[in-house]
């Protein structure tokens, strides 16, 4: 039976386990829409199409599956593009579907044309314009493929709108084998001898953690490689989850805003084992004496993340989890001695680094935010999915909720981007219903997609948004504090909406505390609302983030409170 | 660092967009081109690719890993080190005025290249060669007056099949 290239799409999502699109209709797209409202899937309408691809986001990181929204052409596919390039730098799988002019007018400047495939070649990990339904179903197959294996990532399928409505057969091959994409999962064993090795010899080893832990679900396999060898874990802010921050080998995160031990340790360190890390910047920011006493081993699934920024000794290509298995395995009837002894040192050094600069900040009169997210984070047991938004919000969320399960930090942390947090919660709830989801957010990034309380209200998803009002654009202010002689330029946001207000003008729940005396109260009544609620917490305006480490600086050269 | 030419032979699938992922790649992340050339293998799914770019070896890893890591590349090879043979095409549109023509036409002759277009006052002459020949009839030309010259960008096979660095 010949299907009409709609009822392929719809058909082939299906296949894929696909019961939920986050999406926004508009020309190109109707005959789809037409199709979709005709079959079982859920279709959450976002008010801005950025927000549809963050919620896939949100979507894709809390479930561990595949997000999927669908968009029309021309605005609705740019408008896709910053939530694409979140997406791609957090390697996080997506497929988007967007609408195309008809294929004869493709090339013509036709309304609401535009090169989306051209546009988001840097930013997805593939992209496809199906020109012949024939190709349409096989297509689908391949992007959720590519997707969701080896580094995952964001695939984009733009669709012509006559080839939705053209008839064909649906031919869909039973597994997708593409000659020039084949991802090594395996590790070479004898780079793995070489690791055990350099483990029996290590004194003060340290493990660095990264996203690629929780892309592979490998937060078991990594507990037990620390626990066995006892070596000190630190994450970046992209592993947060990937081990548990109750356990006492955690450290904390590393990099930027990382916690002084982290930093101390990776500085003087003489073996680094770093799993599915990349290196970025933010933790790397002076890469010549980045762990420059250390050997390091660098387990990645991605080639070209190895050697980039920093050069290592044992690279090892292959998938976190499979790798670690084999690691423990390796491990397993190997004789470390008694290796509490031997980390004795090492870890009296860790905890001196403690006991000198532990994350701390002093409640006042004024609120603090971190006591909200310290707060928060009693209040809910640390059993929430946090979101955030980007800046202070985004690093104080980071340091004082303290996460032991993978999956429940979901952060735009490559792109760093504003009006993350919101729809990446919408997604998150979507996914998981009973969970209690919270976006931590600041003044700011609110404003940026805050369009979706409507979302979330019509959909009525109870997600929290804890808004931490310093009245600033926090982050850059902090910059200019440190690094601009406190010239405050354009970062005042003195002109806010009352956040109260806001929240009720859509439907949801308002509430403000603007006494330390009041957090307590106000978040215990927004958890437990089991509505879309805002809490406003008027924090003190001029707190910063620290420890800091400057831009291109040694990670062990950090400001201190 | 030392920064060294490098013969990147690239195996890719014939499909539309693909050159422009390669050259996005380049452009995108700082990599220098300095010739392409590109057609259909025996093949019909597959082009190949040769490309040539100056690079220092941290920089020419990460090309190669970064290309290696686009969908619709096969495979890469980078021909520097190994034995190969590379050609490249180039058409010269050289004045011929009547008292440089016999001059002209010698050297032609010398360098084996053709005469392939006569005008009242020009000649194109077609050259094949690698890069010293070229570099070296360019220069003999030169000061007769070269109006405007075209090349194809270097195009390498290696020698042996189964040699590589
Ligand atoms: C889309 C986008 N635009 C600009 C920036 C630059 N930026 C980084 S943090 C920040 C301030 C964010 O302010 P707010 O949301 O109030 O957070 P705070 O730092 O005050 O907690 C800005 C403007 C960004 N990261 N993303
Ligand atoms: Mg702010």
């Amino acid at each position: 039976m010949k299907l009409t290239g709609a009822q392929i799409l719809m058909r082939a999502l299906k296949e894929e386990g696909v019961d939920t699109i986050f999406g926004y209709p508009g020309g190109a797209v109707l005959d789809i829409y037409d199709e979709l409202a005709r079959t079982e899937m859920r279709h959450i309408l976002v008010r801005h199409e950025q927000g549809a691809v963050h919620a896939a986001d949100g979507y894709a990181r809390a479930a561990g599956k595949i997000g999927v929204c669908l968009v029309t052409s021309g605005p609705g596919a740019t408008n896709t593009v910053t939530g694409i390039a979140s997406a791609y730098m957090d390697s996080i799988p997506i497929v988007i579907i967007t609408g195309q002019v008809p294929t004869k007018l493709i090339g013509n400047d036709a309304f609401q044309e535009v090169d989306i495939v051209g546009i988001t070649r840097p930013c997805t990990k593939h992209n496809y314009l199906v020109k012949n339904i024939e190709d349409l179903a096989k297509t689908i197959k391949e992007a959720f493929y590519i997707a969701g294996s080896g580094r995952p990532g964001p695939v984009l399928i733009d669709i012509p709108k006559d080839i939705v409505n053209e008839l064909a057969e649906y031919i869909s091959p039973k597994k997708v084998r593409l000659r020039s994409y084949n991802p090594t999962y395996n590790p070479n064993i004898k780079q793995l001898n070489k690791v055990v090795k350099l483990l029996k010899k290590a004194k003060k080893p340290v493990i660095f953690a990264g996203g690629g832990i929780i892309l592979s679900k490998a937060h078991e396999e990594l507990t037990e490689f620390a626990r066995k060898t006892l070596i000190p874990v630190t994450a970046s802010l992209m592993g947060l989850g990937g081990f548990p921050a109750s356990d006492p080998l955690w450290l904390g995160m590393v990099g930027m805003h990382g916690t002084y031990r982290s930093n101390m340790a990776i500085g003087e360190c003489d073996l680094l084992i770093a799993v599915g890390v990349r290196f970025d910047d933010r933790v790397a920011g002076r890469t010549d004496t980045f762990a420059s006493n250390a050997e390091i081993v660098h387990i990645d699934i991605d080639p070209t993340s190895i050697q980039k920024n920093i050069s290592v000794s044992v690279p090892v290509v292959g998938d976190c989890k499979i790798t670690l298995n084999h690691l423990n395995n390796l491990i397993k009837n190997e004789d470390f001695g008694d290796i509490s002894q031997k980390r004795k040192k090492w870890f009296d050094k860790i905890n001196e680094w403690m006991n000198t600069m532990p994350l701390s900040y002093t409640q006042t009169d004024i609120i603090k935010p971190q006591y909200v997210v310290d707060k928060l984070y009693e209040l809910t047991k640390g059993k929430a999915i946090i979101t955030t938004e980007v800046g202070q919000n985004q690093m104080w969320a980071a340091q004082y909720y303290h996460f032991d399960e993978p999956n429940h930090f979901i952060t735009s942390g490559g792109l760093g981007c504003m009006g993350f947090g919101l729809p990446a919660a919408i997604g998150a709830q979507v996914a998981c219903p009973n969970k209690i989801v919270v976006d931590i957010a600041g003044d700011g990034s609110i404003q940026m997609n805050s369009q979706e309380l409507a979302t979330a209200v019509q959909y009525n998803l109870p997600i929290n948004i804890v808004i931490l009002n310093n009245q600033y654009l926090g982050m850059v202010r902090q910059w200019q504090e440190l690094f601009y002689d406190k010239r405050y330029s354009s970062t005042g946001m003195e002109h806010a909406p009352d956040f109260v207000k806001l929240a009720e003008a859509y439907g949801a729940v308002g509430l403000r505390a603007s006494k330390p005396e009041d957090v307590e109260r106000v978040l215990s009544e927004g958890l437990s609302s089991k509505k879309t609620v805002i809490m406003e917490f008027v924090v003190e305006r001029e707190e910063s983030v620290y420890p800091m480490v400057p831009a291109g600086a040694s990670i062990t050269e950090m400001l201190l409170v | 660092m030392t920064i060294e030419k490098h013969v990147l032979s690239i195996l890719v699938d014939n499909k539309p967009g693909v050159l422009s992922r390669i050259v996005g790649l380049f452009s995108g992340r700082g990599y220098n081109i300095e010739s392409l050339a590109v057609a259909e293998t025996m093949d019909p799914l597959v082009s190949r690719i040769t490309l040539v770019t100056k690079a220092d070896a941290p920089v020419i890893e990460q090309i190669e890993k970064q290309l290696n890591k686009l969908i619709n590349v096969i495979k890469v090879n980078d021909f520097t080190g190994a034995e190969y043979v590379q050609r490249e095409m180039v058409l010269i549109k050289v004045t011929a005025k009547s008292e440089h023509r016999a001059e002209i036409l010698r050297m032609v002759d010398i360098f084996r290249c053709k005469v392939v277009d006569v005008g009242i006052e020009h000649y194109i002459i077609e050259t094949t060669g690698d890069q010293s020949k070229i570099d070296a009839i360019l220069k003999l030309l030169k000061p007769i007056g070269i109006k405007e010259i075209v090349k194809t960008g270097i195009i390498a096979l290696l020698r042996d099949q189964y040699t590589k660095k």
